[in-house]
């Protein structure tokens, strides 16, 4: 692939002088050095929130599911609000290291690491809602389509929820396979580099006797493009299922045939934002500033702006079928959303996820690099809201006015989503530290067609 | 075989003269024993007092110490019959017919025990009056298991024993009795023969006693225009079934006026009867100034001040009876619109005739005799004058007299039984402090109350499930009472412990009988009526004809209340009454009909007057609602109470419910409301009030139901006027929705549009439930006859206001928001544009000020097509072959799931583990309350979703019973706990594979409908449309 020719336009994806062992020294430097105190006072932050998210789950289980805000009506709030914000998250992993590979698309593999790690640590959390919404959570086992000595129960597969089981732990199960797999020649360069015999102990076994043979790249590469293959499908089908929790509900604002796309769209744009607030801020502490470029985040910036759009219209067309069907609690559902009790979530999902990615046709934004954080960060609560203002509010207010009630959360279930928070953090600042953040085997495989250097070397600059 | 064969035990034994044989023979032990140093010490042999048989007494004593030591294990106190009585059959429940007669309620029970415990109470459905319990008599067995009752009789707060108690007390009674001083019995209306006759005898042997009689919450007027004209102390009985036109002016008849009761025969003539065109049904007016359960079930309901009711009735007296200088038709300074009013009621009153009928609640002798003599002129066949109701006899002058008598030392004793004079007095704690002073002063009661805190004696009395009783109801009705369970603490019946105060060695029970069959039976059998519960008689008063046209005076009336002051209306509510059963967890969490809350009373304030005094009602983030809080300032006394706003309240008038506000023998939790009896001066049930803002603190409401109006879904409750149901077809006023399928409307219950199989229902039974509403008047009687038959737990205050009410069955109340439920469908129907939209719909929100009121019942659906059922991970809820949608409490994870795609939203989570929990001390949290659990029916754990079963015990019960008896189940023997319970007949529960039961009828009847037929859950409850009678005459 090095000897791609690359058009002299397309602008360099790696910045900046780089030789083949700069990009060695720059992807292993911070697994070798010491951590600064910017990710101690990060991380200590993170372990406090996640701890203290950790008793609220303990105090949750040990006492009901009556710690949490929930009634009658509203059985669901921020428990799934969370666990789809999660999931949702985690598509932009996938999406960039899956479909970017087979579309080739090459500026993917300076973020494909990160994204997929992101992926990975968010499902975690999003796994995580499932089991301890439960009302008796010891017995969650039962989800599962296991043979068992109590008769002859099995699971019901007309329910979403089973099907949520499943699409979640094939996820999971698959982006981990495929990150690991693209670890595995990074894994080797640090083993190769290590000098201590612990820690070139812990990296031979991490990088499962990784020997660079031409065979192992070869394997490598068939892969690859194998996982690639099995997870494109997975970006699209497991937001879908998460969707159909919603869609194939009697409820006045779940059941709505547009939920599949509008997820999807709803995913990507979400979890591209949060690879963009990872990212801007990785660069910058780990110093992988030629690496993660101007560029990328341009690019990450259309993506949002593309999908934040889709997702705009999505909203729109929610309202128009509502008002076009005729049917009395469907539009009424819809007219409360935007002017009920729960106005303000609707209105702040409305400007958080389709006005301010709007900013982005602006190219002077787009390469802004704190704009793009900020809207970043304003696009992942825009997506909160939206999964808040599904759940709740549709619940809140269905078919008979005498249920109706409202929803307030309380400590525990904020502090349930915050130790989420915490533990995301946490986990990405272990990976940060201790594993290859840039997939170095990979970026050296353009370094010749898109490195700045070689670029202006072959172009005669 | 050898006889003579012998066994040896070793070869010497063959030998012929053994040495060693002889040596064993002559010596048991063949070495030397070394007894002699043993026996040689002398001193120590001399020195021990121990001897062989001592030795072998401490030896046994030891090794049975051990033994019994060893055997130390929990011991379970569950003692099994010796002999098993024949009629327990454990797993099979026995009925007892009995009655209640607690000085507010008075009504034929069956009674449910299991394994010799009550455990339900159901309407004896065989007693012709007086059969119809409400809630609070339903709820009645759950006081029978209250921890806070007595354990024994009690002196100056020590326990003592009975002989001493009654030795003390007779010794007291001896000495005023020598010395002449006067001693009271304070009881509520007694209206048992038996018991009047013991107090007779007590009366005799101790002249010095007088008997009072005083019913916390009055109707002396009433009774005094009654004995005025008919010669005794009773109310005229009605039968409003055979009413064609009822006028109501202040009488709430479906709640608690004169003993209530009256909603079966209300609900009877609601129901449109005769064929098509020709149908017909009641017409009820209600005029009043709180919003009562009557009101709300009214064609037309009229909120106006008292004082405007009182010139109502005068106006339409003298309409009908002219002649009547004093009260001329149109003199009686009545509005124009009021006026026209009841020209348009005369109308119908005189158009009826004998079918009409007039009653009024409000407390006025003069009125009172009015309205006999208007029901008279009609010779309304509604009223029943020949047998009366005796339930209550008590004369406001009566405890006057014992109050000054206390407070000025001409009493020495006081007896009270049944009353609580130091909570129901307006200055009861006065009262109790007077009562410290007196020579005797003894409490019969089953708890400490408010006037037991100053009374030197508290007789611990069985609760009447534990009791026996006879009673008088109604003139020549009689009723009987039986014990169920033997009397779980150490009490005594208040007759047997006047029986003994005057040396008689007869029972209560005895007397009963003796009496029964000398007075009463004419002949019958004592067996029978026991068993049945009740006699009749055939005897009644002698007909009398009134003078119409009596000399009335009216200036008083008039005149004590002014046009601009405000009226604070006292009343009950039907989940409360008088407050004799306030520590009932189950009645404090019983949502009033009409408010939907709980756990409170509170200041019913009309919208105009809300606004006026700037109360405030709002709803909080989590939906709970709050009120603000009003100084009430009467009778010199200052009271804070919360307010809740109440459509439909008269201006001018304000409301508060009786029975709140105890603190004395009650749980800390149940401690809640405000005592409203402190207002109940000279039992005036309208009282002059001055009404501020107290300040800016908002009062918490536990309410269930947060939003009031039904936002124009006319689909939801269908209704029509008799009018249109006369008139158009079905299609017009009950029409199916329907759906576009290939461009052609199809009725969303046809086959056609469904994307489901439907079940195989050819065999087996398959239930349905059928729900009038036009029948159903909104009491709740179901509600806790379902908490007492599903074990339903009660989750308090704190749980109730964050909506997680654990119901499985609900009243929803809807008011209008415009004047009618049809002008509200109209509104939405005509929205044309956004904005309008926004508009219509916000306004839509909004109650009226003077609102149309429905009701309707919802439980569980049973839908065919369940949406639960689809969407649970683990099948914990599926579908049952008789059409049930079953719910596995074991299997359930708790994901609810369920409970979010249930359009109904009947669905139910125990958001923690309600049973054995101190965080909800109510009555699973004693092993006394826990008795009262039906051992049928599971108590559910935490984390696990509930809902109505159909009582599925119920219908398995009767399909085992009929298969065991060989024979076919007859219809209306399948049964539910709401249908059983309703007392109007509302809920007809069936099989519709009967193709003859009554089910099958109303499910194909044209009124009936599917809640949300668009949905496409094909249900298994039936409502049926609601008709409401508002033609024009």
């Amino acid at each position: 692939m090095a000897s791609h020719y690359e058009a002299p336009i397309r602008k360099p994806l790696v910045t900046g002088d780089k030789t083949y062992h700069d990009v060695t020294v720059d992807v292993a430097a911070p697994v070798e050095g010491k951590p600064n105190r910017q990710w101690w006072i990060v991380f200590g932050i993170s372990l406090t929130v996640f701890l203290w998210g950790l008793g609220c789950i303990i105090y949750t289980i040990s006492t009901g599911i009556g710690v949490w805000g929930l009634n009658k009506t509203v059985g669901w709030a921020w428990d799934i609000t969370n666990f789809v914000w999660w999931v949702g998250i985690g598509h932009a992993g996938t999406l960039i290291s899956a479909v970017l590979l087979l579309f080739r698309q090459k500026w993917r593999m300076g973020i494909n690491r990160s994204a997929e790690a992101m992926t990975i640590f968010s499902v975690i959390q999003a796994g995580l809602f499932p089991i301890i919404h439960m009302g008796r959570p010891w017995l969650g086992y039962w989800m599962l389509p296991i043979p068992n000595t109590f008769g002859s129960l099995w699971v019901n597969f007309n329910s979403p929820l089973l099907w949520d089981v499943f699409a979640i732990s094939t996820y999971l199960s698959v982006s981990l396979v495929f990150w690991w797999t693209g670890l595995l020649p990074d894994f080797a360069m640090i083993r190769d580099r290590a000098v201590k015999p612990f820690q070139k102990k812990i990296y031979s076994l991490l990088s499962f006797g990784w020997s660079g043979r031409a065979k192992d790249w070869q394997r490598f590469e068939e892969v690859s493009l194998v996982l690639a293959g099995l997870a494109t499908p997975l970006v699209l089908s497991v937001h879908t299922i998460v969707s159909f929790d919603f869609a194939t509900s009697v409820i006045p604002g779940w059941h709505t045939t547009i939920f599949p796309p509008y997820f999807v769209a709803g995913a990507i744009f979400s979890g591209f934002a949060m690879v963009q607030t990872l990212l801007i801020v990785m660069r910058k502490v780990s110093n992988l500033e030629d690496y993660i470029t101007v560029q990328h985040i341009e690019l990450m910036n259309i993506v949002i702006m593309i999908t934040g759009s889709i997702v705009g219209v999505a909203y729109i067309t929610e309202l128009f079928i509502a008002w076009y069907s005729g049917v009395e609690y469907e539009q009424y559902a819809f007219l409360n959303r935007a002017t009920g009790p729960y106005w303000w979530a609707y209105w702040a999902m409305m400007s958080c996820n389709v006005f301010s990615p709007q900013f982005m046709w602006f190219k002077k934004l787009r390469t802004s690099i704190i704009f793009s954080f900020i809207i970043s960060i304003v696009v992942n609560i825009g997506m909160w809201f939206e999964r808040f203002v599904i759940i709740v509010t549709s619940l809140h207010r269905d078919y008979l006015p005498s249920s109706w009630t409202m929803f307030s959360p309380t400590f525990v279930d904020i502090g349930i989503f915050m130790g989420t928070v915490g533990f995301f953090f946490l986990l990405f600042l272990l990976y940060a530290k201790y594993f290859p953040v840039i997939a170095q085997a990979e970026v050296k495989t353009i370094l010749k067609s898109s490195g700045e250097k070689y670029k202006r070397i072959r172009d005669g600059k | 075989m050898q006889k003579d064969k012998k066994y040896w035990k070793s070869s010497e034994e063959l030998k012929k003269d053994s040495k060693v044989l002889k040596k064993f023979r002559t010596k048991e032990f063949i070495e030397k024993l070394p007894e002699d140093i043993f026996l040689s010490n002398k001193k120590t042999l001399e020195d021990s007092t121990t001897n062989r048989r001592d030795f072998l007494k401490y030896v046994g004593f030891t090794t049975a110490a051990a033994s019994i030591a060893a055997c130390e294990g929990p011991v379970i106190n569950s003692v099994p019959y010796v002999v098993q009585p024949d009629e327990i059959v454990p797993g099979n429940a026995n009925y007892y017919a009995s009655a209640i007669a607690n000085g507010f309620d008075y009504r034929n029970v069956l009674v449910k025990t299991r394994e010799g415990r009550p455990i339900k109470i159901e309407q004896n459905k065989e007693a012709s009056t007086f059969g119809e319990c409400n809630a609070r008599v339903l709820a009645s067995v759950l006081s029978l298991y209250d921890s806070n009752r007595l354990k024994g009789p009690k002196l100056d707060g020590e326990d003592i024993s009975w002989d001493e108690f009654d030795e003390k007390i007779i010794g007291k009674l001896t000495n005023l009795s020598q010395e002449n001083k006067r001693v009271i019995l304070l009881t509520h209306t007694l209206p048992s023969p038996t018991t009047q006759k013991i107090i007779d005898k007590f009366i005799l042997k101790y002249p010095n006693v007088k008997h009072i009689v005083y019913d916390s919450i009055s109707s002396s007027e009433t009774l005094d225009a009654f004995e005025s004209f008919f010669g005794l102390r009773a109310y005229a009985d009605y039968d409003f079934s055979k009413a064609e036109t009822i006028v109501s002016i202040d009488a709430d008849f479906l709640g608690d006026w004169q003993g209530g009761g009256y909603e079966g025969g209300y609900s009877k003539g609601r129901i449109p009867k005769g064929s098509k065109g020709k149908f017909s049904m009641s017409y009820h007016i209600q005029f009043e100034s709180n919003m009562s359960l009557t009101g709300a079930n009214a064609d037309q309901r009229i909120s106006c001040k008292q004082n405007v009711l009182k010139r109502i009735l005068l106006e339409i007296y003298s309409q009908i009876i002219p002649g009547n200088l004093n009260i001329l038709p149109g003199s009686n300074g009545l509005g124009e619109m009021t006026r026209k009013r009841v020209i348009d009621v005369v109308k119908r009153l005189k158009r009826s005739g004998k079918k009409a009928v007039v009653v009024s609640g409000i407390q006025n002798v003069e009125i009172q005799k009015m309205v006999l003599e208007i029901n008279q002129f009609l010779r309304s066949i509604v009223v029943d004058i020949e047998q009366p109701r005796l339930i209550q006899k008590g004369k406001n002058d009566g405890i006057k007299y014992v109050v000054d008598g206390i407070t000025n030392g001409s009493i020495h004793g006081i007896l009270t039984f049944g009353t609580d004079p130091g909570y129901t007095l307006p200055m009861g704690t006065d009262f109790v402090k007077a009562l410290e002073k007196i020579d005797l002063s003894v409490v019969f009661s089953m708890k400490e109350n408010e006037t037991s805190i100053g009374s030197k004696y508290i007789a611990a009395t069985p609760h009447y499930l534990e009791s026996w009783g006879d009673f008088e109801f109604k003139y020549g009705h009689y009723s009987l009472a039986q014990p169920t369970i033997k009397p779980l603490f150490n009490t005594r019946q208040f007759q047997d412990i006047i029986l003994k105060w005057i040396g008689e060695k007869s029972t209560y029970y005895s007397e009963i009988k003796k009496n029964w069959k000398a007075n009463i039976l004419e002949g019958n059998s004592w067996n029978k009526s026991l068993h049945d519960g009740f006699y009749i008689s055939n005897k009644k008063l002698k007909p009398r004809t009134i003078n119409l046209n009596s000399e009335y005076n009216f200036d008083d009336p008039l005149n004590t209340l002014t046009d601009d002051s405000i009226e604070l209306v006292l009343y009950t509510k039907i989940g409360m009454g008088d407050g004799c059963q306030a520590n009932n967890p189950w009645l404090q969490e019983f949502p009033d009909p009409i408010t939907r809350t709980t756990w409170d009373n509170y200041l019913t304030v009309s919208m105009k007057d809300a606004k006026k005094f700037g109360f405030k009602n709002i709803n909080i983030a989590n939906g709970g609602l709050n009120g603000s809080y009003a100084k009430i300032e009467a009778l010199g006394k200052e009271i804070v109470v919360p307010v809740l706003i109440q459509p439909g309240q008269a201006e001018g008038t304000m409301g508060l419910a009786f029975g709140y506000g105890r603190i004395k023998g009650m749980n800390e939790e149940m401690q809640v409301g405000v005592n409203s009896f402190k207002l109940y001066q000279n039992f005036e049930r309208i009282q002059n009030a001055k009404i501020t803002l107290q300040s800016n603190e908002y009062h918490e409401f536990a309410c269930i139901q947060l939003h009031n109006t039904l936002m124009g879904r006319g689909d939801i409750i269908k209704e029509t006027t008799l009018d249109v149901f006369n008139s158009k077809d079905k299609s017009y006023w009950n029409p199916v929705p329907v759906v576009s399928k290939n461009h052609i409307e199809m009725p969303v219950n046809s086959g056609e549009v469904d994307i489901w199989k439907s079940f195989d229902r050819s065999i087996g039974h398959h239930f349905n439930m059928s729900i009038d509403l036009n029948a159903c008047t909104g009491c709740g009687a179901c509600i806790i006859a379902c908490h007492s038959e599903n074990n339903v737990p009660v989750v308090g205050k704190r749980e109730v206001r964050k909506s997680r009410d654990m119901h499985w069955l609900r009243i929803d109340r809807y008011y209008s928001s415009e004047q009618s439920f049809e002008s509200d469908n109209e509104a939405v129907d005509a929205i044309s544009g956004l904005g309008e939209t926004l508009s219509v719909m916000d306004d839509m929100e909004k109650a009226n000020e003077n609102p149309e009121v429905a009701f309707q019942p919802i439980m569980c659906q049973h839908c065919n097509h369940a949406p639960c059922e689809t969407v649970c991970p683990v099948a914990a809820t599926s579908h049952g072959r008789q059409g049930q949608n079953h719910m596995a409490y074991n299997r359930c994870v708790g994901t609810r799931y369920c409970a979010n795609n249930c359009p109904y939203k009947v669905r139910r989570f125990n958001w923690f583990r309600y049973n054995k929990n101190d965080e909800f001390d109510y009555n699973m949290n004693d092993d006394l309350g826990r008795m009262v659990l039906n051992p049928d029916v599971v108590v559910r754990s935490r984390g696990v979703m509930e809902k109505c079963s159909m009582c599925i015990q119920m219908t398995q019960k009767t399909i085992l019973d009929a298969k065991l008896e060989g024979r076919k189940i007859a219809d209306g023997e399948f049964q539910t706990a709401c249908s059983k319970a309703c007392g109007s007949n509302a809920i007809v529960f069936g099989d519709i594979n009967d193709s003859n039961s009554k089910i099958k009828k109303l499910k194909v009847d044209d009124r009936s409908y599917h809640l949300l037929e668009n949905v496409g859950t094909k249900p298994n409850v039936i409502y049926q449309t609601k008709v409401r009678n508002k033609d024009i005459s």
